[in-house]
């Protein structure tokens, strides 16, 4: 690994999560680690049931009901998370500066709820826009989740979204680490929230596509890798992270998760949503060269693979490229317990597989009952978790329609 | 509608905006905005609230119109007195 000053590494000291599963670190990993998966049905307009996550969490602890009422489900679910991630960080801003604090969140897409809303309600009034509501345009700005974040703390640093597809919640905390390396700020708060559970447009777009799970029991509607799966299962969510510059972060004595070492973005420049497993290996490849590691230093990669038929091959073929003489590697997916939350996998996902470095588990991919073989890696963990001797370092890989690559490397923390 | 039921109205509207409105020694000469949580997003709400359910027009100049609960009532009895 490169060696960095103090002050030009970044740590993650605090979580903070909504998932379909968990609304805590804790109870998020015991879920991932029994390979229990919380994915329900739900009834969407026009379209009828489908299988969805949908979260659970205390809506009011940190602000208002007016305030949700108000503003975004990403707005609440953002709220929350970055409510819990500092406490998680134990950061009251005794320590840090709101006007040197900045806001990061990555989304796939903001607006497509509330619009959708907007105009089912106007259907109402025979479509007379004089019923269009006032609200509209400061929810749906694309700023608008991590505004509602920064109205919440008071923060008064820099506070924008992300848009980078499916990729977000990684080029988020990519975000986060290159402003705390800029000096542009001295914590970030960074992640990705997804609200789209709440919008029939997104579930008939997967639908018209043929990239719309089905499955008569919820449970098994997710299975990455596995010969019989049809497709995405959508889920809301979020997860913020704290994120601090090392010497910092000691200076306090905060706990530290891990260190990011390596990340890496890049394009496929060819289609607007076939994956490019080309383009996904120079990603990998880009971000462990950045972190100054060879793909045998990569402990666990936790994959972006959704469920659909492309995506998942063309990824675990990426992988076989990059990670071809690794026995020691070891490959799980977090969508299989949770779906897809969008703008907020890549983080979420990241946060299921980060206890790893302390109880040295792999949590298991489920529903994985026949691996096709187009997905055959030798080392998925299936089913059940691994338990390893030591893990060392957690690659995520989370990519996104018209051609987006994100790939963070995390380190276990050595000071 | 008497001015009572005009004044339970504008106090339902709000409490659907607010929940946890406080509407106990609610002054009604004094402006709404003093004593509850309100800001002019919410009195916006109020206003598409009644165009909604009775299809009131408000221009936007009689809006202070709206400042009181007593005011409220005084501006909206005549346009609600048939409802």
């Amino acid at each position: 690994m490169k060696d960095l000053p103090e002050n030009e590494r970044i740590v993650i000291t605090g979580v903070g999560l909504a998932a379909p599963n968990a609304s805590n670190l804790a109870d998020y990993r015991a879920k991932l680690l029994a390979g229990k998966s919380e994915i329900s049905t739900i009834d969407l307009r026009f379209m009828g049931p489908a299988p969805a996550g949908i979260c659970d969490f205390a809506e009011t602890r940190y602000r208002k009901k007016k305030e949700n009422k108000r503003g975004t489900r990403a707005g609440c679910i953002g709220v929350y998370c970055a409510g819990e991630a500092l406490a998680d960080a134990a950061i009251d801003f005794s320590e840090y500066d709101k006007a040197r604090t900045g806001v990061y969140i990555g989304l796939t897409e903001h607006g497509t709820v509330e619009t959708e809303n907007e105009v089912y309600n106007i259907s109402k009034f025979d479509y007379n826009v004089d019923y269009w509501t006032h609200h509209h345009n400061p929810r749906t700005v694309l700023n608008n989740p991590a505004g509602e974040i920064t109205m919440n703390l008071g923060i008064t640093g820099p506070h924008y979204s992300v848009g980078a597809a499916c990729a977000a919640g990684n080029a988020a905390l990519i975000q986060g680490l290159q402003m705390l390396r800029l000096g542009e700020v001295d914590l970030a708060l960074c992640g990705g929230i997804s609200e789209c559970c709440g919008s029939f447009g997104i579930f008939a777009s997967f639908k018209a596509q043929g990239a719309l799970a089905e499955h008569d029991d919820p449970h098994k509607a997710s299975r990455p890798f596995d010969k019989d799966r049809n497709g995405i299962v959508i889920s809301e969510g979020g997860c913020i992270y704290t994120l601090e510059r090392l010497d910092k972060a000691k200076a306090r004595g905060a706990k530290i998760y891990g260190e990011i070492a390596g990340y890496a973005m890049n394009s496929d420049a060819r289609d607007f949503v076939l994956p490019y497993g080309e383009r996904q290996a120079q990603c990998m490849e880009l971000a462990l060269d950045r972190a100054g590691m060879k793909p045998r230093d990569i402990t666990i990669i936790n994959t972006h693979a959704t469920g659909t038929r492309q995506g998942d091959a063309e990824e675990c073929k990426a992988i076989a490229k990059v990670f071809a003489d690794c026995p020691d590697t070891y490959l799980n997916n977090t969508k299989s317990h949770i779906g897809h939350a969008m703008g907020a996998a890549g983080v979420l996902e990241l946060a299921g597989n980060l206890p790893a470095f302390s109880d040295n588990q792999v949590h298991p991919t489920i529903n994985l009952d026949n691996l096709d073989p187009e997905c055959g890696l030798a080392n998925i963990v299936a089913n059940l978790p691994k338990q390893l001797d030591n893990v060392d370092a957690i690659l995520n890989n989370s990519f996104g329609m018209v051609g987006i690559n994100s790939v963070v490397i995390v380190r276990k923390f050595r000071s | 509608m008497t001015r009572d039921e005009i004044k339970d109205l504008i106090l339902e509207i709000i409490a659907d905006i607010d929940e946890d409105a406080e509407f106990d020694g609610l002054n009604p000469d004094e402006p709404l905005r003093d004593q509850l949580d309100l800001d002019s997003m919410d009195f916006l709400d109020i206003v598409m609230e009644l165009r909604k359910r009775y299809q009131l027009q408000i221009p936007e100049e009689d809006y202070p119109e709206l400042a009181t609960l007593t005011s409220c009532v005084n501006y909206l009895e005549p346009k609600l007195k048939d409802k």
